[in-house]
């Protein structure tokens, strides 16, 4: 994928380089490695009385990490000029945007008002915003999904899930 | 014969009405799976597999196995009808099954797809049943050496054989192992890594990872490939599907070199999608009339689907045999086997000769269901694929958050999945490997364990891994796995030298 693409540069819109985010993910891995191998040094790397300390393997899975992340982080950076491929452009970030930052107030919000009523807030958003439906369909879905998952998980199952304050005004 | 009457045993624990019902329902739920995006066969399970706790574990194993098996049918029909594979080894199948519907021919296609991951599956099980119970007498014998050679060479066959640079395997590897050894030490006792988090006192659940990498990851991908579902309309009659069938016995030699190359790749850890892959460039390369493929030919349906069918199919030997799994779906299987308290390996055929065997019986009946529904449904779950794309993600999405937080009755696993989906989704676009960290995740504890007696019993010298001729020649293939693309790159250079 190291091929500089066809396209003279200025004559579509810049879209996002692949060495940015390679760069990004080898360093955080390199930053891994470095937390693995500092615990595994604390816990102890050499023999105790009865075999091998707790950090004796995570010591070389560390190692091994590190050295794979360097190797990639440095290649990376001796071929930044060269390599022009592309992450993904500019629109297919801000789809990318469009769900992960829903999806992330989802799992916060899940946390304060339980599954049952962020679930129903996600899918009316997307359904309002993305799919331009009207409020009947939309508060139908809406409704009827985690209604679904409740009979089948807290009354057919027996396993239950998260649940808020308004479920709580309920009786649940 | 022993084999005959240990599978005939298993037929009469698979052909009980409850286990028969447990089975549709696992086809159909795996065809819902697979047919729509974000989940798969391995995040499927992985969400469904809570569920399973209080079920009787051969039943359990029945559906569950099901559900992979509908979902290696279902990846066809998104990727005939839509040209959207619906799992990454129908990637291949795409390329002439959708031409195909293209030219109106999508009924011939899907038959030819289906047909043939049937008859890949069935060599698989075949070969699973003649050869599993043989390769667990063997590793009766293994010792901790022997296992930890063994494991080894799983992860060094990553390595040797994955398109990716092998850094990015090996990274992708270590991660997974080291994300593994977070928590207490099974060992001493002693905590690890957990730098003062409680949550972190569990470690990580690999369930947690396979939701997140596979589900979210897959839906934040799908969203930046956009979105506009344009499909072709199928119905299935009964006169196309026999005169297709009268079609394909031409091609029995493409069905057996892709059933060879499927069995390989799925023992081995290559798994489905390289196999697909390579099965299809094989019968492209070998056709008379290569040209024609691409283009709606029907050998290119067939060989990708029997090579894929018969590789998810045989990762379940080595799962078995070995507790080593070939996949990430097996990895998942596998761990529904240690939450159900069996250990997987070759005392399970020894100690739980009933749950294996009705596995495998079962295997020959889910497959033969899962022909005869995706056979007579195919319109209803191309329907699906029409509920625009604005209701399916967020569904999908609040299904992932479900199955994360019933693995453990945790709200810190659901944040965790989010952590993995982005590291999915990032893993995906700069190509890192997902199967290898999957799969070190699952067998981290279980390697570093082999690893350790190993190293007890020679007082922490590695030569162990040489002390005999079956460890020697184990590992000595690891090693030669493990630096095959150096070879393969030394002899490009060399090539280009010249």
């Amino acid at each position: 994928m190291n091929e500089p693409s066809e396209v003279p540069i200025g004559t579509r819109k810049p879209a996002f380089k692949e060495r940015g985010p390679e760069l990004a993910v080898a360093a955080l891995l390199m930053a891994i490695a470095a937390l693995v191998i500092k615990d595994s040094l604390r816990v102890g790397i050499d023999w105790a009385d009865d075999g091998p300390k707790a950090g004796y393997f995570p010591f070389f899975i560390g190692l091994l990490l590190l050295g794979s992340s360097a190797t990639i982080f440095f290649s990376t950076l001796i071929n930044w000029r060269k390599n022009q491929a592309e992450f993904a452009e500019r629109d297919q970030m801000a789809t990318v945007f469009a769900m992960l930052i829903p999806v992330t107030v989802y799992i916060a919000a899940m946390v304060w008002l339980g599954i049952y009523v962020p679930s129903a807030l996600l899918i009316g958003y997307f359904m309002r915003r993305y799919g331009k439906f009207g409020w009947l369909p939309t508060v139908s879905v809406s409704l009827v999904v985690p209604v679904a998952f409740f009979i089948v998980f807290e009354r057919w199952f027996l396993v239950p899930l998260p649940k808020g304050p308004i479920e709580n005004l309920l009786g649940f | 014969m022993e084999e005959i009457n240990n599978l005939m045993q298993g037929f009469s624990v698979a052909m009980t009405l409850p286990n028969l019902v447990y089975m549709l329902v696992g086809i159909t739920l795996g065809i819902l799976i697979g047919v729509l995006p974000g989940l798969g066969g391995a995040n499927g399970i992985a969400i469904l597999l809570p569920l399973t706790f209080s079920m009787n574990p051969t039943s359990a194993i029945i559906m569950l196995s099901c559900i992979y098996w509908g979902a290696l049918f279902g990846g066809a029909i998104t990727s005939i009808l839509f040209n959207i594979p619906g799992e990454p080894w129908s990637v291949a199948t795409t390329f002439d099954g959708y031409p195909m519907a293209q030219q109106g021919k999508a009924a011939q296609a899907l038959t030819a797809a289906f047909t043939s991951s049937f008859v890949g599956a069935l060599f698989a099980v075949a070969l699973i049943t003649f050869l599993a119970p043989v390769l667990a007498k063997f590793a009766l014998h293994f010792g901790p050496a022997e296992y930890f050679a063994v494991q080894l060479l799983t992860f060094c066959s990553f390595v040797g054989m994955s398109k990716e640079p092998p850094a990015k395997v090996i990274s992708s590897m270590m991660l997974g192992f080291a994300l593994a050894a977070v928590g207490m030490d099974t060992v001493t006792g002693q905590l690890r890594m957990t730098y003062g988090f409680p949550e972190l006192l569990k470690g990580f659940d690999f369930l947690i990872a396979v939701i997140g990498l596979f589900g979210i990851g897959e839906i934040l991908l799908t969203m930046e490939e956009g979105l506009a579902f344009k499909g072709k309309s199928a119905k299935l009659n009964m006169r196309v599907v026999l005169q297709t069938w009268k079609e394909l016995p031409r091609y029995w030699l493409t069905f057996l070199r892709s059933t060879a190359v499927g069995c390989w790749m799925g023992i081995t850890p290559g798994g489905a999608t390289p196999a697909s892959f390579m099965s299809y460039g094989i019968a492209r390369r070998m056709s008379k009339e290569p040209d024609s493929f691409g283009k709606g030919q029907i050998e290119g349906v067939l060989a990708p689907e029997t090579a894929a069918h018969a590789a998810g199919t045989s990762a379940l030997l080595p799962m078995l045999t070995l507790g080593i799994p070939g996949s990430p779906t097996a990895a998942v299987l596998l761990g529904g086997l240690m939450i159900w308290g069996l250990q997987p390996g070759p005392m399970l055929f020894v100690e739980h000769k009933d749950f294996v065997w009705g596995l495998i019986a079962s295997m020959y009946l889910g497959n033969l269901v899962g022909l005869v529904v995706v056979l007579t449904t195919v319109p209803f779950w191309a329907a699906f694929l029409r509920i625009p794309f604005s209701v399916i993600a967020p569904v999908i999405v609040v299904i992932c958050a479900v199955g994360a937080y019933t693995v453990h009755s945790s709200m810190f696993d659901v944040v965790m999945m989010l952590v993995f989906g982005i590291a999915g989704y990032l893993f995906k676009k700069l190509k890192y490997p997902m199967a290898p960290m999957v799969l070190a995740l699952v067998l981290g504890d279980m390697a570093e364990a082999s690893f350790r007696q190993s190293m007890l019993l020679s007082q922490g010298s590695l030569s162990i891994f040489w002390s005999n001729p079956l460890v020697g020649s184990i590992s000595g293939l690891a090693i030669l796995l493990l630096f095959w693309p150096l070879w393969s790159k030394a002899k490009d250079a060399m090539g280009h030298g010249k």
